[in-house]
Parts: structure tokens; sequence; C-alpha cells
């Protein structure tokens, strides 16, 4: 179909390995000019041995600390093996499900909006509008700009008294202003204004770049067929960015469900916990009251959490685009 | 009728209708003027859509000039009347200087992307181009690390780090960040869509594997490589989380941690001297992102869509 399909395919299922080369060619052994197996192991042994000391290592001992009960001040001979304890605390810790709750919310409705935030921007700014580059790259710029420095300007603008924001609403004389990061229930809400604000420029982007593959000659043939903008949008436009809107799904929802800059500047995780997701409760419990071996177990249910998510959107398009 | 589809900027531009009788001449310049009208009624508005998109990074820049007590003052007054310059000298040559932390920044962005350059690019090219027992294996695992959060890795790196003698230095946010798994994907995705008959004819003239790697393949894969050094640059100087769990003495602490160190009296934010320290630490990636522009789109849909 599309290049937009087949690269959205890639995300989910590997390409070969080998890479093309290795298929099919000189199966029948090494020709003479071919290089010593050592040399590829010299070219990527540099990364993999950093591979393996900063990110395998450390997997495997999370994975081993879960099954532990350890706080860093004990020493490594406070190390004590729990088994499943940490696992079956986990599930009956209220914090987790409330987190767990929390996570949802923000990125159940974070991701959608985020979505559809970027596509409506995509399809305009796919027209041709005067000093088109300079508007694409002003709706990326909150995309690319530190956490730290968004943060506290967000939290500024937010104030429930004195901020731009409710300024401007206080324009129109509502009565009740939000009190936003100041109240638990306003905070979350706050939070996901200002995760669409600054994510909507990379959907934005990708959907763009989708949107160059987009079939044209359809276009023109549904034009002929007499169809209006809104169907031939349905017809055409959107299936062909189906492959790139669940690409978008899976990598938002990974991305937003891990948010932690943002709250541990801002919210500190409340006001009373209202925006305790499960990456910020991940934080909590290891760095704030460092139970290592439990913390570590919350971090291993929630990325399996994720991990099954993920893999369940993936199917689905795969379904659907079987079924196409 | 002409003008209501203008005005709508319809997909379905449509023959006109109405120009039978009127001369070629005519109709062009009547549909020029129309695509005029379109382009401009679709332009004025994503122009003011745009303009409120940045509206906080106005409000941070007059908020940089003003002092601390005059940032929540209603109404909101975008223009200072004094513009207050010494929240900038303060913010880079006072107290709490942020060129410490601005030089930490710049030190850790460097050697990560020299780092990962050189392990992703011998690394991806290994996966593409060289074959050798196991490499399908090791792979495979390279993809199934790469799903895996940094966020979950914290802790056992925390300890490894204060174990090393790592913990509180720059070199805790350097190395993992020299060895990833996505730059060597990304790598070796670009070497596989180039051909291999270049090796194998330097094969033969009797060229040593790496020279052929350096000489041959690399030369060409220029902009691949820029594109990995924008992202890791951008990723280093945005990192907050690392740092957060990683640093603890003012000293050690890259832009993002260095932004939070100015609060007044009563340990509240100060609105002026923070809000300088943010337009400062902005202009690095906006200054990346401007003059690579195209190159900086790319390694963000290249990093997205492989």
């Amino acid at each position: 179909m599309s290049t937009a399909q087949t690269r959205a395919d890639g995300l989910g299922a590997p390409p070969d390995p080998r890479g093309p080369t290795a298929r099919g060619r000189r199966s029948s052994g090494r020709a003479p000019s071919d290089p010593k197996p050592i040399v590829g192991w010299l070219f990527i042994a540099p990364n993999l041995l950093g591979v393996l000391a900063f990110t395998f290592i450390p997997l495997v001992s999370v994975i081993l600390l879960s099954f532990t009960e350890w706080n860093l001040v004990s020493g490594f001979g406070g190390i004590d093996f729990v088994g499943l304890d940490n696992f079956l605390a986990v599930f009956q810790d209220p914090t987790f499900w409330r987190s767990l709750v929390i996570t949802i919310l923000y990125a159940g409705v974070a991701v959608p909006l985020t979505l559809v935030v970027g596509l409506a921007l995509a399809l305009a700014l796919n027209r041709d509008i005067p000093a088109r580059g300079l508007l694409r790259a002003a709706f990326f710029v909150p995309y690319i700009v530190n956490i730290v420095a968004i943060g506290m300007t967000w939290q500024m603008l937010l104030d429930p008294s004195a901020g731009l924001v409710n300024q401007f609403l206080g324009v129109f004389g509502l009565e009740h202003l939000p009190q936003w990061f100041a109240s638990s229930y306003w905070a979350l809400p706050a939070l996901i204004l200002v995760t669409i604000w600054s994510q909507a420029g990379y959907a934005n982007l990708i959907y763009l770049s989708a949107l160059q593959d987009a079939p044209t000659q359809l276009y023109e043939a549904a034009r002929i067929d007499g169809a209006g903008r809104w169907a031939s949008f349905r017809a055409i436009t959107w299936p062909s960015l189906l492959p790139t809107t669940v690409f978008l799904l899976i990598t938002l929802f990974v991305g937003i469900s891990q948010t932690f800059g943002m709250i541990a500047l801002i919210t500190n995780g409340g006001p009373g916990a209202s925006t305790t997701t499960l990456s910020f409760y991940m934080y909590q419990t290891s760095f704030q009251f460092y139970r290592f071996g439990y913390a570590s177990a919350v971090g291993l249910v929630t990325f399996v959490g994720i991990f099954a998510i993920m893999l369940l959107m993936w199917r689905a398009q795969r379904g659907r685009a079987l079924h196409d | 009728m002409t003008e209501s589809t203008a005005v709508t900027g319809g997909l379905a531009t449509g023959p006109s209708r109405s120009g039978a009788g009127t001369g070629i001449a005519e109709r062009q310049a009547r549909r020029r003027r129309r695509d005029r009208i379109r382009r401009w009624s679709w332009g004025v508005p994503l122009w003011i859509l745009a303009l409120v998109f940045l509206l906080p990074f106005a409000w941070m820049i007059s908020t940089s000039l003003k002092p601390d007590l005059e940032a929540f003052r209603i109404p909101m007054q975008w223009i200072p009347d004094e513009p207050r310059w010494e929240n900038y000298t303060e913010v880079l040559f006072g107290e709490n200087s942020i060129l410490v932390a601005f030089w930490n920044s710049v030190f850790v962005a460097l050697l990560r992307v020299l780092g990962e350059l050189t392990t992703a690019t011998l690394a991806g090219y290994a996966f593409a181009k060289l074959r050798f027992p196991g490499r399908g294996k090791v792979f495979i695992a390279y993809l199934a690390t790469s799903l895996i959060p940094a966020q979950l890795l914290l802790v056992p790196r925390f300890v490894y780090f204060q174990e090393l003698g790592l913990y509180d230095t720059l070199w805790a946010l350097i190395l993992p960040g020299m060895f990833t798994v996505l730059g060597t994907f990304l790598m070796r995705q670009y070497f596989v869509s180039q051909p291999d008959e270049f090796a194998e004819a330097a094969r033969l003239d009797g060229a040593g594997e790496f020279q052929i790697f350096s000489r041959i393949y690399l030369p060409n894969a220029t902009s691949m490589i820029s594109a990995l050094a924008i992202l890791t640059f951008v990723w280093s100087w945005n990192d907050y989380e690392t740092p957060l769990v990683f640093l603890s003495s003012p000293e050690t602490f890259t832009l993002p941690m260095g932004l939070t160190n100015f609060t007044d009296e009563n340990g509240a934010m100060a609105a002026g001297l923070s809000m300088a320290a943010a337009v400062i630490s902005i202009i690095p990636i906006l200054l990346v992102f401007l003059v690579f522009q195209r190159r900086f789109v790319r390694a963000m849909t290249e990093s997205a869509l492989k």
C-alpha cells in the first residue's frame, strides 16, 4: 500500500534481523573475501558492552530486586529475599490502584486530544498558505523546549489568582474560575492541557510527513465523482493515515503515560495525590521512600501493563489492515 | 457562489461554471484572485492560532524583563516600562550563576553526541553489513531492549552509580547516553539501505573492513549522522529526570536542574530570574532547530517512523 503502511508496520514487526542482504544470497557459505566473524563482533563491541553495562545488567537487577525488600541504607547485606510478596503487595496497594486510575485518566484524555489537535493542524498546514514553513515551525517549538522551562511558565500562567489564563477567563465574568494546579479537582485537567500544548507539535509533524504520501490521484478521482471534502477525507485521507494514527497512538501513549518531569516539577503528585501517576508513584517509592524492592515491582508491573496495551493497539491495527 | 467556496476553501474546486462566455485571460485572473483569497482565508486564522500557541513564550520573555513582584501584576503588562536587563546579568554572573549549569549541559551533550555517534555507527554498520555468527540473536535482544523505559532502570543505575563513585558526577548522565539501542537501530536502518557492492569491490581490492566502513560508507552517511547528532543533543539538553535522580550538588547540575535554583527569600520561585534563565536555556535548542530545520525535522520523523 502506501509507504506509511510499511513504515508503521516496521515498528511492531521487526524487519528480518539479518537484513535483506543476508537472505537468499550466498547461502552456501562465506565467500573467500568475506570478513572474519570476529570483525563484526569488534564493530559492535563498544556499543554492546555499554548496552550490557547500562541497560541489560540494570534490567536483570531490577527484576531480581523486585523479589526482595531493601532500602539502600541497610547496605547490600540488608537485601531480604521475599519471593512474590512485593507483587502481592502491589495488587493490594490502594495507592497503586489510585495511581493506575489517574494514569489511565490522564493518558486516556491527553493522547486522543493530542492526536486530534495534531491531525487538524496537519490538515490545515498541508494546504497552500502564506509562510507555511514558518507556521509549521511555530507549532513545533513547544515540543523541543525543556520541561522545566515549560513547567515553570505554565505554573505561573495557570496561577489561580494572578495567572494570565484566569485573568483572561475573568474578562468573561466567570464566577468560579478553575483553580488549576492548586486544586485536586483541576490539577489533572491542567496537566492534560499543558501536555496537549507541548505534544501536539510532534503529532502534527508526524502527520504532516504522512500526508506527503497521501494518494493524490485518488483525490482527483473523488472530485470527478463529485465527492465533497468530508467524503474524500473519510474515504481517502483517513484510511491512508490510519497506520500513522496507530503509530502515534502507541508512541504518545507510551510517552505520556511515563510523564514525569512536569509532575515532579509542578505538582509533586498533588494536591492530595491527585496527579500521582504510576511513574511518579514509582519515583516516590524509590527515591523519596527508598523502598527499592517494592519500587522495582511497581515499575515492572507498570511496564508490563503499558507493554500489553501497546501490543493490543498494534494487534488491533494489524487486524484492521489485513481486513482491508 | 465562487466567493463562498473560496472562503470555505473546499477541496473540490470545481470548474467555474459562470465563465462560459468570458475570455481565458479573464477567467485565469479570477481564479488567481480566488486562490489568493483562499490562501489567506486559511492563513490568517492559522497565524492567529500559532500566536496563541506561542503566547507562553512571549509571556516568558516579558516576565524575564520584570522585577519579581511585577510578574503577577493585574492586568498583565506585556512590555515592561523599564525592561530589567539586570535579571539576565544576575542569572548569568550572579550568585547562582547559570553559566556552570550551562557548561555542564554543553559538556554532557557534546560527549553524549560524540560517544553515541561513534558506537552507534560502528554497531549499526555491523548489524547491517557484516555477517557474523550470533548477529541475528543480538539484534533481536537489542530490539527487545529498546522497549524498556529508562524510568524502570533508574533504581539499579542509582545503586551501581553510587557503588562506582559515579553518583553526583556528570558521568552518570554521559555514560548511559553514549551507548543507546535506538541510535544503533537508526544507523542500521540507514546502512541496510546502502548497496553491498562497494564493500565487495573494496574487499577484492584488499581493503580492510574498518577502511571500507570509514572511507566508503561513513562519508555517505553524513545526513543520517547529523540527524542522530541533533536528536542526541536535544535529548541530552532537555533531560530532567536523570539529573534529578543522579545529581545532588549544584556544581554538577545541568541546565534543567539549574533553572530551579532561583527562589526568593520565602523559597518560592523567583519569577523574573527563573524566566530569564529559562529563556537562556531555550536559545541553544532554538538555534539548532532554526539552523538545521530540515535535518531536524527529518531526524524527528526518522526516529519516529523507523
